[in-house]
């Protein structure tokens, strides 16, 4: 089902349950969430709230018990999957994590180059396109270094490469700056931004970090597997986009 | 991108080490694989080398070589009396244990039925090939002896003029050729005293019978040599070798000297071939049975250094499905790795036994057809062993990149 509307996710009612009896955990509670073309979407809550959750629940790496998602226009879960999960990741689908979890036996543009090459791109190209990232986001000189010899400000600029390669609709990253300095994540975060904006990408970003709030367009905030809209959030960005 | 072949350089001091493992278990499969081949060319290649289309050996025997036969020389001048026959050669086959400088020398003795054979069907290695009735021998090379030894081998010393190659015989022991003539003296060597009492003994048992009577100038014979006295000793030699003249069909020929004479049986060459064979069949089962449990023993040693590499990378798996990789993309690292690890432990394996066959106690002989055929097998066993890293692999939640 192709929507007309500007959306890149639309969810209502997800609902995720870990275990069961009297181990039962509510993780997500009729959560739903809109998230527009270009829109930078922060997502706060305590640790156990329901946020990562949130994020491989539209990531389709583990589904809803419940609910209904929509990305980028097409119906992906409807009470089931409507798509190849895998499939659809792969084509749609951009992930950026705490740690970079690049693959440690290739090189920066090798890891980028994979995200592309097991999407049907020819080497050639996704080499190309793998050194057009790295340049964009200043590693292109750490091309052909092992992520070993990377600090982690570079690996995870590899890692935001990775995911932007194939063009996702929608970049999910899980505190992406939780182990760097705050110049760096700062410079991360920045990134995400300037992506969104010039490529019309949904991005929505799990954080700790209230001093980058101003980075974001908006603020979800997470507790108890409910997600709300914050008033105090969002008039934090406010304040701090005026400052 | 080449996955497989990207993490083996990352990891490439684990994947020499584990391949060189590897390498040394396929070694000896095919070592194994290669001493059955061995004995089987050592039980043959005689028989194959002296070319006799008949064996005519002692009546009911598997002789000479499967069991011990002994017939009259003079037998082969009986034989040459039938029609095809076009060459009957006299054949002594005994081993011998001598020391022989402070070593203990083990030789398989041939005799050479002087002057028509002597040894120029055998494969000479250097030296020449005998030249003259008495004391002068071939040896193989794998005796060690040398071109110019004396080996004192009952009264008589015999000097090696030419050293062979690959001739041992099926239980693996160097063979010596001497003439027919000196292959009996060895073999039918006895000391002073023995002869002294032989010779007493002859008497005794000649005058209890009537032969003694009728010709009692026989009893001076009978102090004598036994070879002086037809009538009560004759030369004995293992076999009588017949070479058949063309156009005539040796199973005719066998069964014509069969029919001739009673007394002995004659073997084909192929006969005489499979009798050999049959000696060896034991050793090739039991080789058999080693060769396959090595290469279980390879596979299960494989599959758990694939299935531990794969538990390495079982975060990386994860990430890989979880940026959408097809399972063929994961199915393709581990396999691959798997084969890689089977062709260049083959490989390595047959380098190795190059160069440490040669030391071996028994002759390695190493086929196309059954080093292709290992090939398979490795193949299909890498194939096995991945298997168990696979179905973890494919298990791997891509979730667990979270964790």
């Amino acid at each position: 089902m192709n929507g007309i509307s500007n959306s890149i996710v639309e969810a209502s009612g997800l609902t995720k349950r870990y275990g069961s009896g009297n181990t039962e955990v509510m993780a997500l509670r009729e959560v739903s969430l809109n998230v527009v073309q270009g829109e930078v979407v922060a997502l706060l809550g305590p640790s156990g709230a329901g946020k990562t959750t949130l994020l491989t629940v539209l990531g389709l790496i583990r589904p809803p018990d419940a609910g209904k998602i929509v990305i980028d226009g097409t119906v992906v879960f409807d009470g089931c999957l409507m798509v190849d999960a895998r499939k659809y990741r792969r084509i749609h689908l951009g992930f950026v994590f705490q740690k970079a979890n690049l693959i440690p036996f290739l090189t920066a543009a090798e890891n980028v180059q994979l995200a592309m090459e097991i999407n049907d791109a020819s080497p050639h190209a996704a080499r190309r396109r793998a050194m057009e990232l790295l340049d964009y986001l200043g590693v292109s000189d750490r091309a052909d270094y092992l992520p070993a010899k990377l600090s982690g400000g570079q690996q995870q600029r590899v890692a935001v490469a990775r995911a932007l390669a194939n063009r996702p609709s929608l970049i999910l990253a899980d505190e992406p700056t939780a182990a760097l300095d705050s110049v760096r994540g700062r410079q991360v975060m920045e990134l995400f931004r300037n992506v969104a904006h010039e490529q019309r990408t949904g991005v929505i970003v799990v954080t700790h970090d209230h001093r980058a709030l101003d980075v974001f367009d908006r603020a979800l905030e997470m507790e108890d597997g409910m997600l709300r809209t914050s008033q105090s959030l969002n008039e934090e960005i406010r304040h701090k986009k005026n400052k | 991108m080449n996955l497989a072949i990207k993490d083996i350089r990352h990891n490439l001091g684990r994947f020499v080490l584990t391949t060189l493992g590897i390498s040394l278990l396929l070694m000896v499969v095919m070592g194994m694989g290669g001493i059955y081949r061995g004995l089987v060319e050592e039980a043959t290649l005689l028989v194959d080398c002296l070319g006799a289309d008949l064996w005519v050996v002692q009546k009911d025997t598997r002789g000479p070589f499967a069991e011990l036969s002994h017939i009259p020389r003079k037998l082969e001048y009986r034989v040459m009396a039938v029609p095809g026959v076009k060459s009957a050669d006299s054949f002594i086959s005994n081993t011998i244990q001598r020391e022989y400088r402070g070593n203990p020398l083990r030789l398989t003795i041939q005799g050479l039925s002087w002057p028509n054979d002597r040894g120029q069907t055998l494969p000479i290695y250097s030296g020449r090939i005998i030249g003259q009735a008495h004391y002068e021998m071939l040896a193989d090379k794998s005796s060690k002896l040398k071109i110019g030894d004396k080996i004192p081998l009952g009264k008589n010393s015999y000097t090696v003029v030419g050293l062979t190659y690959h001739m041992n015989s099926p239980a693996g022991d160097s063979m010596a050729f001497l003439t027919i003539a000196d292959a009996q003296d060895v073999q039918f060597d006895i000391s002073g005293e023995a002869i002294r009492t032989e010779r007493a003994a002859r008497i005794n048992r000649l005058q209890s019978i009537d032969l003694g009577h009728i010709q009692p100038q026989m009893a001076d014979r009978a102090g004598g040599m036994a070879s002086g006295i037809p009538a009560l000793g004759t030369s004995m030699v293992s076999a009588i070798l017949v070479h058949v003249e063309p156009g005539y069909d040796p199973a005719a020929v066998a069964s014509k000297i069969v029919s001739c004479w009673p007394d002995v049986s004659v073997y084909s060459r192929e006969g005489q071939r499979e009798l050999l064979l049959r000696g060896i069949e034991r050793n090739r089962r039991q080789l058999g049975l080693f060769r396959i449990l090595l290469i279980l023993v390879s596979g299960i040693i494989m599959a758990l250094i694939l299935y531990t590499l794969t538990l390495d990378k079982l975060h990386d798996i994860a990430m890989l499905k979880l940026m959408g990789a097809r399972n063929t993309v994961i199915l393709a690292l581990i396999m691959q790795q798997a084969q890689l690890l089977g062709i260049l432990g083959l490989i390595t394996a047959r380098l190795l036994g190059e160069w440490i066959f040669p030391y071996f106690p028994r002759r390695v002989v190493l086929l196309q057809g059954d080093l292709i055929q290992l090939v398979l097998i490795v193949l299909v066993v890498s194939v096995l062993a991945s298997l168990l890293g696979i179905a973890k692999a494919l298990r791997v939640d891509p979730g667990e990149v979270l964790s």
